[in-house]
Parts: C-alpha cells; sequence; structure tokens
C-alpha cells in the first residue's frame, strides 16, 4: 500500500493528521508532509479514515 | 430499534454525502442485501464545498466535484434512482412512498435528505436572485457573474462570506447585507464575527451590519435590494444566503417526530423501528457536550452517515452514543478559517495563539470551566490538537495551559 496526496487538492486542513499522526503531518509552514508513504498493512485502516474525511478527496491509496 | 438480523434491504433516501457514507459503512461492515438509494438530484453525490469557492470562481470545472470515481460507485452495487424525489414514509408499512406513486419496501431505511436554502419573499418573481445549494444553482449563478459588474449578497454567514469572497476575487464589486450587528454574532462572541468581517474589508467588500432588507428593485430582472430605510443597494445579481432549513416535508404525514430536522436518540436512531437519520438533517443529543444539536457541516454528514448505518445493523444492546466533535472549515480569499466543537456568544474567548490583526490566531471558547470550542485563522496544525483535548472534556484552565506549553 502506497498512501498518495493530490498536492493541487489538499488544502492542509489537517484532518488526515487528527486520524493518523504516524503517516501525516501538517507543519508550521502549512504544508502537509507525508511522513510513512508506504506504511505497514496494520495501518490501512486508519489509511481508508483518512481517505473518507479527507475534506478535498486528496488522499487515495495505490497498491504497488 | 434496528434487529439484530441484517434487514435485507436498505433504502438511503437523499443521494449526497451522509447518504454516500452510509452506503459504503454497510458495505464495509458486510452487509451483502439490496441497497437502494433515491435522490433528488439527477447527479451520483458530489461534493458541495467547492461550489462557493474553487466553481464559483472559475478554477474549477464540475468535473473536479465529483466525490467517487466511476468505479468505486459500479464497486458499490447501489440501485441509484435519480432525479427521484421520496415524497412519503409509513414507517409501520416499512414503505417510501416515491414520487411516481410507487412504494418503496424498506427493512433498514437511512433519512439523509440535507437541507435546502432559505428563500425571501419577493424573490421568486424576478430573474438574477440566486441560492446556492446545488451545482445547477452553482453554474446558473457562475454565469451571471460573468457578465456582472455588482453582486449583492444577502446574509453574511459562511455561504454568504464564501460567495463575496470568490466575487471579489473574480473583481466584480460586492456589498453585503447582514441583519445583525456583526457577522455570526448568533453564533460566535463579537470579535470572532469582527475578525471575519475584517478579512473583508480587508478585500474592499462593502459590508453592512444592522441593515434589514425591505424588498427588491427591478421589473423582470433584478436591479438592486431595497433596505429597511428606503435606500437601494444597486446590484445586477443578488445572492441570498440565510441559512437552511432541514429537507423534512416528505415527512410530515409520517408520524415521525420533527423538530427542526428528523429527531433521533443518541445513537442516530428515529422513533420508527429500522429507521436512522443522518447529516444536515438529522437532530440528535450529542452526549459529549450534552446538547442536542443539527449539525450543518461536511465532515458531520461523512461521520454521521457512518455511524448511522452501523446503527441499522447493531444487535439490541450494541447501538453505541454518536459522540463526535463537529468540524467544519471555512475558505475564503487567503484565509484558512476552521471552526472545532460548540460555541455561543457569551463563552468566555482566549486567543491562545497569534492575533487577530495578523489574521492568523487560535481562540479558545470556554463555557462553565470547560473547554468547549476552538476556532482558528491559519492556523491548521495547531488547531487540531484541540480536537482531542475537546473530546476528553478538558478544563478551560487546561486547554490555555496547554496552548501556552506548545
Ligand atoms: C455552497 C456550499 C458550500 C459549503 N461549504 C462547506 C464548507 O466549506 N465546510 C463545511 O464543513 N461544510 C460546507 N458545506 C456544507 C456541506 O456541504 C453539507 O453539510 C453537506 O452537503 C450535508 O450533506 P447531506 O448529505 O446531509 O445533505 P445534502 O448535501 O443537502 O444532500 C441531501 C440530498 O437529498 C436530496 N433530497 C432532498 N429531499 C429529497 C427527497 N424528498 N427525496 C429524494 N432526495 C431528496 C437533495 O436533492 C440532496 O441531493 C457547504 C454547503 C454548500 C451548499
Ligand atoms: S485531510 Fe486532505 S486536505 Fe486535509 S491536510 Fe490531509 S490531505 Fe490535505
Amino acid at each position: 500500500m502506497r498512501v498518495v496526496v493530490d498536492f493541487d487538492r489538499c488544502q492542509s486542513n489537517a484532518v488526515c493528521m487528527d486520524v493518523a499522526p504516524e503517516i501525516f503531518e501538517v507543519r508550521d509552514d502549512n504544508f502537509l508532509y507525508i511522513l510513512d508513504e508506504k506504511p505497514s498493512e496494520a495501518l490501512r485502516p486508519k489509511v481508508e479514515e483518512a481517505v473518507r474525511r479527507c475534506p478535498t478527496q486528496a488522499i487515495s491509496i495505490a497498491e504497488d | 430499534m434496528a434487529s439484530a438480523a441484517p434487514p435485507g434491504r436498505v433504502v438511503v433516501v437523499g443521494a449526497s454525502l451522509a447518504g454516500l457514507s452510509a452506503l459504503e459503512t454497510l458495505r464495509q461492515e458486510g452487509f451483502e442485501g439490496e441497497l437502494i438509494a433515491v435522490g433528488a438530484e439527477t447527479t451520483l453525490p458530489y461534493d458541495r464545498p467547492p461550489l462557493s469557492k474553487q466553481v464559483l470562481q472559475g478554477h474549477w470545472e464540475p468535473d473536479k466535484i465529483v466525490l467517487r470515481e466511476p468505479g468505486q460507485y459500479d464497486a458499490l452495487g447501489v440501485t441509484w434512482h435519480l432525479g427521484r424525489r421520496a415524497t412519503g414514509l409509513d414507517v409501520s408499512a416499512r414503505t417510501v412512498t416515491l414520487d411516481d406513486g410507487e412504494p418503496l419496501a424498506y427493512d433498514g431505511l437511512v433519512i439523509a435528505t440535507g437541507a435546502t436554502p432559505r428563500r425571501m419573499p419577493g424573490t421568486s418573481e424576478l430573474a438574477g436572485i440566486h441560492v446556492l445549494r446545488t451545482l445547477d444553482e452553482c453554474l446558473a449563478l457562475r454565469q451571471e457573474l460573468e457578465s456582472a459588474s455588482r453582486v449583492c449578497v444577502v446574509g453574511a454567514g459562511f455561504i454568504g462570506a464564501e460567495v463575496a469572497a470568490s466575487a471579489r476575487v473574480r473583481g466584480l464589486d460586492v456589498t453585503v447585507l447582514e441583519a445583525l450587528p456583526s457577522p455570526l454574532a448568533r453564533a460566535f462572541p463579537a470579535e470572532m464575527g469582527a475578525a471575519c468581517a475584517a478579512l473583508h474589508l480587508d478585500q474592499g467588500v462593502d459590508l453592512r451590519c444592522g441593515v434589514t432588507v425591505a424588498g427588491f428593485e427591478g421589473e423582470g430582472r433584478v436591479s438592486g435590494v431595497r433596505l429597511g430605510d428606503g435606500s437601494v443597494v444597486e446590484a445586477d445579481v443578488v445572492v441570498v444566503g440565510i441559512g437552511v432549513v432541514p429537507e423534512t416535508g416528505w415527512l410530515e404525514s409520517s408520524g415521525l417526530p420533527l423538530e427542526n430536522g428528523v429527531v433521533c436518540d443518541s445513537t442516530c436512531a428515529t422513533a420508527a423501528p429500522g429507521v436512522v437519520a443522518a447529516g444536515d438533517i438529522a437532530r440528535w443529543p450529542n452526549n459529549l457536550f450534552g446538547e442536542t444539536m443539527r449539525v450543518e457541516h461536511w465532515s458531520n454528514a461523512v461521520e454521521q452517515g457512518t455511524a448511522a448505518a452501523k446503527r441499522l445493523l447493531a444487535g439490541p444492546g450494541d447501538a453505541v452514543d454518536f459522540t463526535p466533535v463537529p468540524y467544519f472549515w471555512s475558505d475564503q480569499y487567503d484565509a484558512k478559517i476552521q471552526f472545532l466543537g460548540r460555541c455561543c456568544p457569551t463563552d468566555e474567548v482566549r486567543i491562545v495563539d497569534g492575533s487577530i490583526e495578523e489574521r492568523r490566531f487560535v481562540a479558545l471558547f470556554g463555557r462553565d470551566g470547560r473547554l468547549f470550542g476552538a476556532l482558528a485563522f491559519n492556523r491548521p496544525r495547531l488547531l487540531m490538537a484541540y480536537r482531542k483535548l475537546l473530546a476528553a472534556k478538558t478544563s478551560f484552565e487546561d486547554a490555555v495551559a496547554h496552548a501556552q506549553g506548545s
């Protein structure tokens, strides 16, 4: 599983960071950083929740 | 109450954000029965927030606001009845009536018909007066903005403010009329309304608070808005953003308790067996805040759609309370406004980061010694930290101390 963020859509509102702080971090510069692009399978439910809760549909999961 | 055996057919009325969230959750939770979605609009669920922002500004075309790719919709295995309206509900026969008179039987029902803009008298006779809720309304408004020069927005709530910002970004002259003494005065302490007002004043919007609208000028097409003092604000296009009302009309004869929304218990279940509600239409007691609320925000539609779907599948005794920390955002010009929790005008306010002058701050709201809400301008990372504190019912003092320590 690879976490993909469409940075053209992302509004840096940090909703994903609230769901999965292990993977997503919005820093003081107001940009989103992906801390772990290939998280372990154990984190899949959290990533899926972040996908659903992201208000701009910016996050997706690629299987490669 | 929903039975332990998974229902055979679930009908979702309202094919938008809350309905979609319920449909997806039902499948994720392993529901293999029949799913039917009924939606008054002719489109598959799409995203509304960009309607007052990117789409209205002309930066995005409608293809950008699809909520899911076609393949994802296919995978859900839903029968969509689009462009169809539910007109009645019989809770004892367990049927929904559609606008062609056909009754549709259900084992489980999700009510997700959302809300619709409140209208002003005298606005239907004149062209050029708009409300904004649907994609069609957005495109109609956008087309008129292309040739307009003066726009008047009635109502300085979030939708009105975003429309004003988008019209300004398009280079139009914008007047905003607000009945209250400052924007958002019913929901927030006055200094927060002032902070929102400042964003628009910075950009040259003519914001007039404490004014009443007496009527509209024009023959066939609007030419201005007449105020209570008799003066007229000239405008080629008027947008009315004075709030929304829950879409409960089709439920009026059902006997289901309605009270500014569909009345639910703390688990999103209505008084009728097998019937749950979610999104802008649902009113429920949120035990985290000890308050019965109806929340008109995007994240709530997603979260409550999920909670209501799970409620439908839960066995007796398995139902869980829906106790979210409400969240919303609003984008106006370059400002990213975000709010968590609850707020009322009399809450104690503490600015814990930045300042209103910088248009960058975090404000905390306290009530009865407890942290109730947090509002941020351009401070997303800092704001989100307060969700956990709000969920943990942190005292106001501890929340302020947390802010000073971070
Ligand atoms: C322009 C705009 C901008 C917004 N911006 C933000 C924002 O920045 N941040 C934020 O948090 N929230 C925002 N929101 C609010 C957010 O979009 C709503 O909270 C959300 O759409 C609610 O979802 P819902 O599914 O409950 O209701 P809705 O999206 O209203 O969907 C209800 C659906 O049910 C259909 N329907 C109604 N009656 C019937 C019937 N009798 N039979 C069948 N179908 C019916 C309607 O046609 C509609 O498609 C915005 C809303 C608008 C309109
Ligand atoms: S939730 Fe979505 S929009 Fe918000 S920071 Fe994460 S990816 Fe960006």
